[in-house]
């Protein structure tokens, strides 16, 4: 059983939705600024969606009175999307499913509750407690756009939402769903800020992905979804075929890449084969590029390895968005349809210097109209969790 | 110096919870680092890290900087001697 | 219904509160796992040092799930959990909070992430394969189980190691009491493993049939017609349920104790004289799932 991609829904630092992230692009415009949305000592560029809760819950039509956490919020908003633009008839019969990533679940309300929960086990509110748990995002998520199917939430750090898109792909191929909604959420907060930089991998200045000077990489928050859709439930035109997927693990550290890029190696040569795609038939790779030294390295190493009768076109869009987290395989996944149906290349902003031993050079002007018909994402994540996606153009109707 | 050492052990010991060793067990000029010693890596670099900010008042900003003076408990008291605030 | 090759359950392991402990639910009380010695299931000190309570005692649960089936490297490591690595989460938390976000220990951090355990069976059985985890409340340990049953079905995989660990802490504990789950429940914690196969050895323990998951407000009538068509449909009108008040006096109430019910029911299967197949129905709340045992 094929599975197509009929919708897609995106909110990040860049825009609140798909026609605004292709603008942001295309005019260069990051969504870095500084952290407004928490109190916090670190002075650091964060790529914040530019929307307060209020605001994300006025867009959305929630009661205000209602306690919604922000990873919640935003899924929504991009679920909501994604699931609009697929457009499945109400009564069609097709049976759909939600399986969403997330890293932080509800840890912003986490963090207004437990400062006054460990002053007094009585005190802190509760609602925002209840609302800690991973699946909790998921379960607003579903109830908000009526989806009463199979849902579940996965949860591998960075590249969490590529294995939910995964999941879902094979919920279809085995027809426990005829589509599901699939991809990844995550709202910036303190507990996560503050995870990273005690990993000492934040840069200060805006991230270079694969450059020399990289330094790091700079947080973001977002979610991105698609609507997957088997062949035979299509009820519009697709916009590409998830022609293949592939998870491996690295089995190298518990945060570090290997420096051959073993397992990134493994993840993109095993979704070429499962899609039956050869190498040089790869028109464009959405790179997982955070902008650290060790994952470029890493990857870059892979991609010079697979790709050795020529590395296509690549980029990061981390450098526009941030890197999103458990969001990041969502967004990209969305971004790589977009790459494909629009013959669109996205720049690797701020990339000036190739970086030795591979000094893959990756794409640094927008354009539009390019012969794109194949598009490998990259999402890789702490404990060697590798993920790769290959869309392919299609012309199936239905 | 040896006070310093044996201090430094034991602030190892807990800082990256090496249960089972002992501070007579680490070698002062031994590799902390890799398969060869103690199999330390780059979580307890940044761990170490922070123990010389925290007992020593040392910065270190680059974790990459680490690599030489973390090399044995030897190199480590020696950049503590020549870096920590009275 | 096309016929599917049937999924084998080879080895199973599980942490859990004592068996021979209160037997029965008395509501409030908090039930902990009984832990093993975890030099012996986790020899590298390196990695073990590391581990908080809950990852020792998933990781502990996998290697000896692994140990069982001597030799077996699996195609897959799925890990599920409801409330993932809540003491790292919350060591970390206070650490931001006393240290107002200055030297911070990463240790805490790296280790709260979900996928902890699984990554952590990867890097000391050197495994390369699918690793994925799931976190949805209830159906997370379901969820692990039915990707499962997809990668086995599909051909994509032989062996897979599946299995879910939640741990009871104070602070969990204080928040849910004050949420009111404890007037009725014990709270409880656990950590079970499970190898399952397209391959039937000499310690199979049972076929897993199917897993199906549900939610809504369904009463004890529409659960009971929901389980005979279930039933019905998987040709085992004559299973024996094991329903949540009977597995739940051994395990207490946690988001996994399916997995604990699971190696329950594996065990019972395999004492068990008549040989009928078992039902593991687990419910919590509006969430609802069937898991279908069948004897080999």
């Amino acid at each position: 059983m094929r599975v197509f991609v009929t919708g897609i829904g995106c909110v990040s630092g860049i825009g609140m939705d798909v026609g605004e992230h292709l603008r942001s692009f295309r005019s260069g415009r990051d969504g870095l600024g500084g952290i407004t949305l928490f109190p916090t000592r670190h002075d650091l560029p964060v790529s914040e969606v530019k929307a307060g809760n209020g605001a994300l819950a006025e867009r959305l039509s929630l009661s205000a009175s209602r306690t919604f956490s922000r990873t919640s919020l935003l899924g929504m908003l991009a679920a909501k999307e994604a699931s609009g633009d697929a457009a499945i008839p109400d009564g069609s019969g097709v049976r759909i499913g939600l399986v969403s990533a997330t890293s932080t679940g509800g840890m912003d309300l986490t963090e207004r509750f437990y400062p006054l929960f460990r002053e007094h086990p009585a005190h802190g509110r509760l609602r925002y407690a209840a609302r800690h748990d991973a699946g909790d995002s998921t379960e607003r998520i579903a109830a908000y756009l009526g989806i009463t199917g199979f849902r579940t939430t996965v949860s591998t750090a960075c590249s969490s939402a590529a294995n939910a898109i995964m999941f879902a792909a094979r919920l279809i191929r085995n027809g426990i769903l005829d589509a599901a909604l699939a991809g990844g959420t995550d709202a910036l907060c303190r507990f996560t800020l503050n995870g990273f930089a005690s990993l000492m991998i934040l840069d200060k200045a805006p991230c270079r992905p694969f450059d020399d000077t990289r330094a790091g990489l700079n947080l973001g928050e977002g979610a991105g979804y698609l609507v997957l859709q088997s062949e035979a439930a299509l009820t519009k035109p697709p916009y590409c075929e998830l022609a293949g997927y592939a998870n491996v693990n690295d089995a190298y550290h518990q945060t570090a890449s290997s420096p051959n890029g073993a397992g990134a190696y493994r993840s993109m040569k095993a979704c070429l084969e499962k899609a039956g795609v050869l190498p040089h038939e790869v028109d464009y790779i959405n790179a997982h590029g955070t902008g650290t030294v060790n994952n470029d390295a890493s990857e870059s190493a892979a991609i010079r390895r697979l790709f050795a009768g020529g590395v296509p076109p690549f980029s990061s869009t981390k450098a526009f968005t941030g890197h999103t987290l458990g969001a990041a395989g969502g967004l990209e996944a969305v971004f790589s349809v977009l790459a494909l149906s629009g013959g669109l290349l996205f720049p690797n902003k701020n990339f000036t210097t190739p970086a030795p031993p591979a000094g893959l050079i990756p794409v640094t002007r927008y354009a539009e109209g390019a012969s794109i018909r194949t598009v490998l994402s990259n999402s890789f994540g702490f404990g060697g969790n590798d993920t790769s996606l290959l869309f392919r153009k299609t012309d199936r109707q239905p | 110096m040896e006070q310093l050492k044996q201090e430094l052990k034991e602030a190892l010991i807990e800082a990256l919870n090496l249960e089972d060793i002992t501070p007579d067990e680490i070698e002062d000029g031994a590799p902390l680092f890799g398969a060869q010693g103690l199999g330390l890596d780059s979580i307890d670099a940044l761990e170490i890290i922070l123990l010389l900010e925290r007992r020593y008042g040392i910065r270190i900003e680059n974790p990459s900087e680490g690599k030489a003076i973390f090399y044995s408990v030897d190199t480590l008291t020696a950049y503590i001697e020549a870096n920590r605030k009275p | 219904m096309t016929r599917q090759p049937p999924v084998y359950i080879n080895s199973a392991a599980s942490i859990h509160p004592p068996l021979d402990g209160v037997g029965e639910c008395l509501p409030g009380k908090c039930l902990t796992a009984v832990e093993p010695d975890y030099k012996r299931l986790i020899p590298d000190a390196t990695l073990r040092r590391r581990m908080s309570r809950i990852v020792r005692m998933g990781v502990a649960a996998g290697q000896a799930c692994l140990q069982d089936a001597a030799g077996v490297s699996p195609e897959a490591i799925l890990t599920a959990t409801g409330m993932g690595c809540l003491a790292d989460t919350e060591k970390f938390m206070n650490s931001l909070l006393d240290g107002d976000e200055e030297r911070l220990t990463p240790t805490a951090f790296i280790q709260s992430t979900f996928n902890t355990v699984g990554a952590q069976l990867a890097l000391l059985n050197g495994n390369q394969s699918y690793n994925t985890t799931y976190v949805h409340r209830t159906f997370s340990f379901e969820s692990a189980l039915l990707d499962a049953l997809l990668l086995i079905r599909e051909r994509e995989a032989v062996d897979v190691l599946a299995g879910a660990m939640d741990e009871q802490t104070p602070t969990l504990y204080t928040v849910l009491q004050r949420l009111g789950c404890w007037k009725r429940a014990m709270a409880g914690e656990g950590a079970a493993f499970f190898l399952l196969s397209g391959r039937r050895t000499d310690g199979t323990l049972a076929i897993l049939q199917d897993v199906e998951l549900f939610s809504g407000d369904y009463g004890e009538q529409a659960i009971r017609e929901r389980m005979e068509r279930f039933l019905l449909a998987h040709d085992a009108a004559g299973a024996r349920t094991l329903y949540p008040a009977d597995y739940k006096r051994f395990c207490g109430e946690y988001p996994t104790a399916a997995s604990f019910a699971l190696w329950y029911a594996c065990r019972e299967l395999r004492e068990a004289e008549g040989k009928r197949p078992v039902l593991v129905y687990n419910a919590f709340l509006d969430a609802h799932s069937f898991i279908l045992l069948k004897p080999v």
